[in-house]
């Protein structure tokens, strides 16, 4: 257990000494910023309208209107973000040999790789912190629901928990951090646009697909509903990518 | 200390060591000398822990590398060839990163770090960026991790590689320092540095152990032939087998023209018999010239190159 600390200390250290997560951090704000004044400004425009004509105004939910959408393109940054994240994890390692070193140290796998996992992990709350003004904001000039703002930050953080363990897998398997972002990028991907295809395939095939889509998941708590089939989703996320992660830095030990 | 038998490592096809087997005791200096690409980083991996061998054991103050890795990776200090430092951290935060994961009471943890960091000379740099430092700092930071948590067992994979020639010193007096209350094990093609700092010697070439003895031994096995030295000025042939007509000359071999009609040879002859007189008299009463006479001592170096060519020889 203090060798799992020792590895959180040593991993966020990194992070902050190097310009990484500065620079992630930063443009999530930057961008995430950016989405919420349109979104906000959008709303104004309509409930303008709506106050002009009453008649026929659509149901004007800040909630609905503002932070659904913005969860939804936070998750879309996510996506963009989280291999430039992970892709160090193991492959910088591996590439400047300190992995040698590591390797040789009294400090089991498991409390490696939960290390590793638990500092990007910490560094993708520090993003997420600060976005947390939006909703505040809001509530200074009118009302929010409290349900669907814990329900998409807990879906957010869900979401970005399993994207970072899936990245966590492609860097232990390459020593070259381009090849590990792009695979977990092109993979996360796949899962996120997985589930399209549903309508087109038998109805057995498309709930599968729909069930192993990763926006799917994503979408109830969004909306402010928290389903225990979509945590389960995304905490097995996590569990099988931290597997095979461990499998993966284990099968240098293989006898061969 | 060290026991290792019939280790075995296959990379694909390619077998990087092939039944190596040895034995370290308490408190020796065991040097491991051999060519580039002889196996000595692929023993040392093994027996840091870093990946298994595909056949054999090794034990490591009574541990087994294998199954009971995490134990031996707690009682040697290990320092890799390249010696890969995170570069993104400074001296200290990286000494106390290995403090804490090699078990350190916090108490202890900070003198300990000023300790080995003295000792390792690296006291001046403690807060720059390990990157940031010069090849020979950084070999003192991998020397001081290595050290950090006074391990039984030393394993340094060519510690003064890439050194200047004081710093050189500098670390093999430190590494002789150690010597007594540690087991050393460390690597290195350069051959000196054997004789100077080890107290046994395993050559090794192509992942076979080819000759394991204590430095003088290996010098007093090898020199069964003194090797004497010549440039004559004549005609090559006929000096060559008029050479070879002296009493206790073994053979002789014509080397290189050096200048038109001067030729250098080298004579080998049998220990016991002081040939350089008959030499020179044959030399002369031909009326060819003298330019040089003197006998080979055999370094190390010379050693390792013949026992490394006699073993390809054999294999052919």
């Amino acid at each position: 257990m203090k060798n799992f600390y020792a590895v959180v200390k040593k991993e966020m250290r990194s992070y902050f000494t190097s310009p990484i997560a500065y620079v992630v951090i930063i443009i999530f704000l930057v961008l995430s910023g950016f989405f919420f004044y349109n979104g906000i400004a959008y709303f104004n425009l309509v409930s303008l309208q709506a106050m002009r004509s009453p008649y026929g105004a659509p149901d004007l939910n800040i909630s609905e209107w503002v932070l659904g959408p913005l969860f939804g393109n936070i998750s879309i940054f996510m996506l963009l973000m989280m291999p430039l994240l992970t892709m160090r994890l193991f492959s910088e390692e591996k590439k400047g040999g300190t992995i040698e070193l590591l390797f040789t140290y009294p400090i089991k796998d498991i409390e490696t790789v939960l290390g590793k996992y638990a500092s990007c992990v910490g560094v993708f709350i520090i993003m997420l912190l600060p976005t947390l003004i939006y909703p505040l904001l809001i509530h200074k000039y009118s009302t929010v629901e409290l349900g669907p703002v814990i329900s998409g930050y807990l879906g957010l953080f869900l979401m970005g928990s399993a994207f970072i363990a899936l990245g966590l897998f492609f860097s232990s398997l390459t020593e070259n951090q381009i090849v590990a972002a792009v695979i977990s990028f092109g993979t996360l991907l796949l899962f996120w646009v997985i589930g399209w295809p549903s309508t087109l395939a038998s109805s057995k095939i498309g709930s599968l697909l729909t069930q192993l889509s990763i926006l799917e998941h994503f979408d109830e708590f969004s909306k402010g509903v928290i389903d225990t089939k979509d945590v389960i989703y995304y905490l097995n996320f996590i569990v099988l990518s931290l597997f095979l992660t461990m499998r993966s830095l284990e099968s240098k030990r293989w006898r061969g | 200390m060290i026991e290792v038998e019939n280790l075995t490592k296959y990379y694909g096809n390619l077998a990087a060591i092939e039944n190596i087997t040895f034995r370290v005791e308490k408190g020796e200096i065991l040097g491991f000398l051999g060519p580039n690409g002889a196996g000595k980083t692929t023993t040392m991996r093994i027996l840091a822990g870093f990946f298994p061998p595909t056949s054999g054991t090794a034990r490591v103050v009574g541990y087994d590398v294998v199954n009971d890795s995490i134990e031996v990776r707690r009682r040697i200090g290990y320092m890799p060839e390249t010696i890969p430092l995170y570069k993104d951290m400074r001296v200290k935060e990286y000494l106390d990163f290995v403090a804490e994961v090699k078990g350190i009471p916090r108490k202890t943890r900070k003198s300990k770090i000023e300790k080995v960091m003295k000792e390792c000379g690296a006291t001046e740099v403690s807060h720059r960026l390990i990157g940031k430092l010069s090849k020979g700092f950084q070999q003192r930071v991998g020397l001081a991790q290595a050290l950090l948590h006074d391990p039984e067992v030393l394993i340094l994979d060519e510690p003064t590689i890439g050194l200047d020639p004081k710093q050189i010193i500098e670390i093999r007096q430190l590494i002789k320092g150690l010597a007594g209350e540690r087991t050393i094990i460390l690597s290195t093609h350069i051959l000196p540095e054997v004789s100077m700092t080890c107290q046994r010697v395993i050559i090794i070439n192509e992942g076979k152990i080819i000759a394991m003895d204590t430095p003088e031994n290996l010098n007093k096995q090898l020199q069964k032939l003194t090797q004497i030295f010549l440039q004559v000025e004549g005609p090559p042939e006929e000096v060559a087998s008029q050479l070879g007509k002296v009493k206790g000359v073994v053979k002789v071999t014509k080397k290189e023209e050096v200048s038109p009609g001067v030729w250098n040879y080298i004579v080998e002859s049998s220990k016991d018999l002081d040939v350089r007189k008959g030499l020179a008299q044959i030399i002369l009463s031909h009326q060819w010239g003298l330019l040089e006479l003197r006998p080979l001592g055999m370094s190390l170096e010379d050693i390792f190159v013949k026992l490394v060519t006699a073993e390809e020889r054999e294999a052919e």
